[in-house]
């Protein structure tokens, strides 16, 4: 019986082989079609769809509102790489198949750094809008970030306390088997120590224990902290909300931008969210014509209000377009034609767009633009000021 | 035939392993005549070596939880112990040695070498519990090594590696490297993992699991694994057979762990969780306990199976389970099992009643 089971599983297996090998039987680098191809990885299905979704879903808006300009057209593919590095790796070699000649990266960083060497061996320009990773565009001269690195988060994160005055006796809960979570408090805690903040409770969780959070805003409390400190994702942060409105803990809570999302989510109580504080590049509030084009677009579409990964995307097409304008990229040029092109113009070009103005990028391939901090009103992002 | 057969001492099992040798070498021509003639897509040419360092943990967890009999729940923790020592291994190596396939031979020991020593010391005291004890202890095992690793920082400087834990205190001197920087994982290590290396390998693991199948001490694990009370009684030490042959299944697994490690430029513990332990345990109950053979072709199918679901987009998992459960009942239905046996019965009748016939129209 085994036997015939390893003969009927070996047929299947070469038949997956055939099909395999002719489905993907297509030239990588040259183009036909009159549209330059963008791909991208990003997780559409697990844990962390909602980042991978905001982003499919504004780089669409921008592609079609791109195309509709008429000339310079644009062609768009996700894949699903599932916040996996192996997946991502398959997802890369798929719209290789396809034949992309610029992507937009991944949208998590762990994907990201798998992604991002494989475009560097392969020449095809990156340009990812939220893989925030530092080690993402590190000894990459052709990886660009549209997002801040975690670095950057964490300081600006101790000097915005510290200046505003949001609080004096700090806890910081964060997630030490993420390295989002981990380096966004390393540095934190670095530069609190350096501007004299002080840190009084500083608790972890991982993957596996962010179900309660009792035991470590039970450390908080006990501590006499004023003001917690959230570098993590909106998920755990949720809970962490939630737990402490049970605890009776008023306090202020302060998040980075993965906190962003938090009003999007599913069954979640906004009113839980009133009067936290996040840093984010972005604000769905803000009143200038191509955030509220955006805003209402996004809305018709998709029926929610769209986050800072939504608009880092959105800006991540209109930055390969301003490029690819400026820099007279054909569809009939090869990846590492484009490549050469698009290096040289982001590093040379200023762009404004949703997530700041007058934005640069330097050959290390990161960003310069400003963070705001947002403070949480009514279920909707306000302005700090 | 007859005297072939008498010639090379081709037994039902020697024919079995030639078969199983051949799928492997009939996988690696398929694939170098498609890439040679340019047909090899990106998606599966991305797919080679993971696929092969697949065969192999199943191949190892096959040796464990087939051969040996005891249900393991935390292989992945050996394939990560494996996967992290290769890391460094070849990150050291790389600037030293100039032959690359001699980079990833040292760093493939390595990984095994390491895996195996973990192994047999988690093995001691490990190996004295049985069935479910032995299956929540493995878990927690794999479990224990992601948190590990995950806290770790390994560098190297100047000065030689520097090790710290938990928090980052390497203090690396000018132009030093960081390997393994804790929940960032490793990353910025060389690519090296090559497809013809992952078939060495598998068909090394293959005559390594074959000459041990044949060998004294095979006979006495399945002995043990049979009836351990009876092996007990004819002088099989228990624990000294169980433990070799798991520090065996630990270093086979580590070696498939610097393979799979080295195909990506970076990695951290957390891909070596729960999940893929329960992947590798189900490559080899659909391909068959103690079935080499069908252990190879389960991780094969299955590692390419979710690729090739891509353009169903969302339903993708979806439709991955289903062909899953599909398998394992259609595998395990005795009513198609009776037909397949009764249908080559009959096509074997039926083609002795054809050569009879040309016989009798000859003569």
């Amino acid at each position: 019986m085994k036997k015939t089971i390893a003969v009927v599983l070996a047929v299947v297996m070469m038949l997956v082989g055939v099909v395999a090998c002719t489905s993907g039987n297509q030239p990588a680098t040259t183009n036909t079609s009159s549209a330059i191809k963008i791909g991208a990885t990003g997780p559409l299905t697990g844990g962390a769809a909602i980042y991978g979704q905001a982003c499919a879903n504004a780089a669409v808006i921008a592609v079609e509102e791109i195309n509709a300009l008429g000339g310079l057209q644009f062609e768009l593919k996700y894949e699903d790489d599932v916040h996996d590095v192996e997946k991502a790796a398959n997802a890369y070699n798929a719209l290789k198949d396809w034949g992309a000649q610029i992507t937009l990266g991944s949208v998590t960083s762990d994907p990201a750094k798998v992604t991002s060497a494989l475009c560097y061996e392969d020449g095809i320009f990156f340009l990812t809008p939220s893989a925030s990773a530092a080690t993402v565009t590190e000894g990459k001269d052709n990886v660009f970030q549209m997002c801040f690195i975690d670095p950057t988060q964490g300081i600006a994160g101790a000097n915005y306390i510290k200046d505003k005055n949001l609080g004096t006796k700090v806890a910081v809960i964060y997630k030490n088997d993420e390295d989002y979570s981990t380096y966004i408090y390393q540095n934190f805690a670095a530069e609190a120590e350096k501007i004299g903040l002080n840190i009084v409770s500083t608790t972890t969780f991982t993957a596996d224990s962010q179900n309660d959070f009792s035991v470590q805003l039970g450390d908080a409390q006990a501590a006499g902290a004023d003001l917690i400190f959230l570098p993590m994702y909106y998920e755990p942060a949720s809970l962490i909300l939630a737990q402490a409105n049970q605890m009776g803990i008023d306090i202020t809570f302060f998040g980075v931008d993965g906190m962003d999302g938090i009003l999007e989510m599913n069954g979640f109580d906004k009113s839980l969210a009133e009067g936290v504080i996040l840093m984010t590049a972005f604000d769905a509030n803000a009143s200038d014509e191509n955030t509220k084009s955006f805003v209402k677009k996004y809305q018709e579409k998709y029926g929610e209000i769209p986050n800072q990964f939504a608009a880092d995307a959105y800006d991540c097409v209109y930055a390969i377009y301003q490029a690819c304008v400026n820099g007279n990229v054909t569809a009939d040029m090869t990846a590492q034609q484009i490549n050469e092109i698009m290096k040289q113009q982001f590093t040379s070009m200023t762009f404004n767009g949703l997530t700041g103005q007058n934005m640069t990028w330097g050959t290390d391939g990161r960003v310069s633009k400003d963070a705001i901090a947002v403070v949480i009103k009514n279920g909707a992002y306000a302005s700090m000021d | 035939m007859e005297q072939l057969k008498k010639k090379f001492h081709l037994g039902k099992t020697n024919r079995e392993k030639i078969f199983t040798f051949g799928i492997v070498l009939l996988f690696f021509a398929v694939i170098e005549i498609l890439r040679g003639t340019g047909n090899l897509s990106n998606l599966l040419k991305g797919q080679l070596v993971p696929i092969c360092a697949y065969v192999v943990m199943a191949l190892s967890l096959n040796l464990t939880v087939g051969i040996l009999g005891e249900l393991s729940l935390g292989h992945a923790g050996f394939v990560s112990v494996g996967a992290f020592t290769g890391i460094v291994t070849a990150t050291l190596l790389k600037p030293v040695v100039p032959q690359t396939w001699l980079v990833l031979l040292i760093s493939i020991v390595a990984g095994g070498l390491t895996a195996g020593i973990i192994g047999f010391l988690i093995g001691i005291p490990v190996l004295r519990l049985r069935g479910d004890y032995l299956a929540i202890v493995t878990l927690a095992f794999g479990e224990i090594v992601k948190s590990l690793i995950t806290n770790l920082y390994i560098g190297v400087d100047a000065k030689g590696l520097h090790f710290s834990f938990i928090n980052d205190n390497l203090n690396l001197l000018e132009g030093g490297k960081k390997i393994i920087a804790g929940p960032m994982g490793a990353s910025g290590f060389p690519k090296i993992s090559t497809f013809l290396a992952g078939i060495l390998l598998i068909l090394f693991v293959l005559y390594f699991l074959y000459r041990l199948l044949g060998s004294k001490m095979g006979r006495a694990i399945k002995a043990m694994r049979d009836n351990s009370i009876a092996a007990e009684a004819v002088g099989i030490h228990l624990t000294r057979f169980k433990l070799t042959a798991f520090t065996m299944s630990a270093f086979i697994a580590g070696m498939a762990g610097t393979l799979f490690a080295l195909n990506f430029a970076s990695l951290s513990a957390t891909k070596f969780n729960v999940d893929m332990s329960i992947l590798l345990l189900v490559f080899v109950v659909l391909g068959g306990l103690g079935n080499l053979r069908g252990s190879i072709i389960a991780a094969g199918v299955l590692t390419v199976l979710p690729e090739m679901l891509r353009s169903l987009r969302d339903y993708r998992m979806l439709a991955y389970s289903i062909v899953l459960i599909a398998i394992m009942l259609l595998t395990n239905n005795q009513r198609l099992m009776q037909w397949w046996t009764q249908t080559k019965k009959d096509a074997k009748k039926w083609f002795a009643k054809i050569r009879k016939a040309k016989d009798g129209g000859e003569a």
